[in-house]
């Protein structure tokens, strides 16, 4: 905000579009983070959009869910795929391990922020605290992801005729135990992506720390970088939200 | 560190309470909402197939509200800019609403 230093008020009989004036009341690099942010939203609702296409032509599960089983026949029940938690080998708890990696990531974000709220106020130590947190956050989310995508690969203890006579275990981008092979595809599309969206993340976190424990935004005068990077990893919480919605839990 | 002699002149300020303590009521928000649809996941039986979906719907768009509006500031902003992030979700809407229009009418030409 610091450095945003041009008038809001235009000069007289001047439109706040003429120039000279910053209409957003936002800085250069603010604004262009926001607009590549719904650019990328545009490419997280394409994937999330053609996953619900994909999964509405096929037929859905029809009988008790007691008695759900694995079939290529029909789209599974999402919470009996992801029903595992580590080191509870066999524990039948739907949902649970993805509960606390929402539960991770929305903690993270909350860091995140209170690391901008330190920024404003050029707190070096309070930054520096809650940067650090927001990394641990980041970096305990994609271990989660890791083991769960372990999981996925390579199956429960049931497996699943996929032809007549064969039982196939786990999951591959052609083949899988818990549906029809879209299934699969789309978990580790959707999932991968927003991942990867983490990955990167964690890496412009780390960046933003290094940059402040050696005093880069102390000596540049305000601390909007924490800011921007801040807005993309809220946005990175923000489309695992709906892949918990539209994956996870619908 | 030999950069202490040449350290800038910065002016601390003191944590403003008001604000945190603002930023984690939403937090806490944001946790009571996961929580509930944990309720409706578990609670509400799958029978009940349309009103399960339309409670995570508005779940989901009540948390991204918040999400947007408060941790990444969207509500202060310039009107303009708030705008000029939320109209372009128009094509989202329309994408939405047409492919999965065409998901079940692909499902029904299935023999």
């Amino acid at each position: 905000m610091a450095s945003t230093s041009t008038a809001t008020v235009p000069a007289p009989g001047k439109s706040v579009w003429d120039g000279g004036v910053s209409p957003m009341n936002a800085s250069y690099g603010k604004l262009m983070m926001w607009f590549f942010l719904l650019s990328d939203a545009f490419t997280f609702s394409a994937l999330l959009i053609t996953y619900g296409l994909v999964r509405s032509s096929h037929k859905a599960y029809e009988g008790a869910v007691e008695a759900f089983k694995f079939s290529q026949a029909y789209w599974p029940i999402p919470e009996k795929v992801f029903d595992a938690i580590p080191f509870f080998h066999g524990v039948n708890a739907p949902l649970v391990f993805v509960g606390l990696m929402t539960f991770i990531l929305i903690m993270s974000s909350v860091t995140m922020v209170l690391a901008v709220e330190a920024g404003h106020r050029m707190d070096r130590h309070s930054v520096e605290k809650w940067m650090l947190w927001t990394i641990v956050g980041g970096l305990t989310f994609l271990s989660c992801q890791a083991w769960e995508w372990t999981h996925f690969i390579h199956g429960t203890t049931e497996g699943d005729a996929v032809v007549k006579g064969t039982e196939f275990f786990g999951a591959n981008l052609s083949m899988n135990q818990y549906g029809p092979p879209d299934f699969a595809a789309f978990f580790f599309f959707i999932t991968g992506f927003h991942g990867f969206h983490v990955f990167s993340g964690v890496m412009l976190n780390f960046l933003i720390y290094y940059n402040t424990v050696t005093g880069v935004y102390d000596r540049r005068g305000h601390y909007e970088m924490v800011e921007k990077v801040g807005l993309y990893w809220h946005f990175v919480d923000l489309v695992w939200v709906f892949v918990f919605t539209f994956f996870y839990l619908v | 560190m030999a950069h202490s002699e040449d350290a800038p002149q910065v002016n601390v300020l003191p944590p403003d309470t008001a604000k945190i303590r603002h930023l984690w009521k939403v937090a806490g928000i944001l946790g009571l909402i996961t929580l509930f649809e944990f309720g409706v996941a578990f609670g509400v039986p799958h029978e009940m197939k349309d009103l399960r979906i339309w409670t995570f719907i508005l779940m989901t768009i009540v948390k991204a509200a918040y999400i947007v509006g408060e941790f990444m500031h969207l509500r202060y902003e310039a009107k303009v800019l708030l705008w000029s992030i939320l109209i372009p979700m128009i094509f989202v809407v329309w994408m939405l609403v047409a492919f999965v229009y065409e998901g079940i009418q692909i499902e029904l030409a299935r023999p």
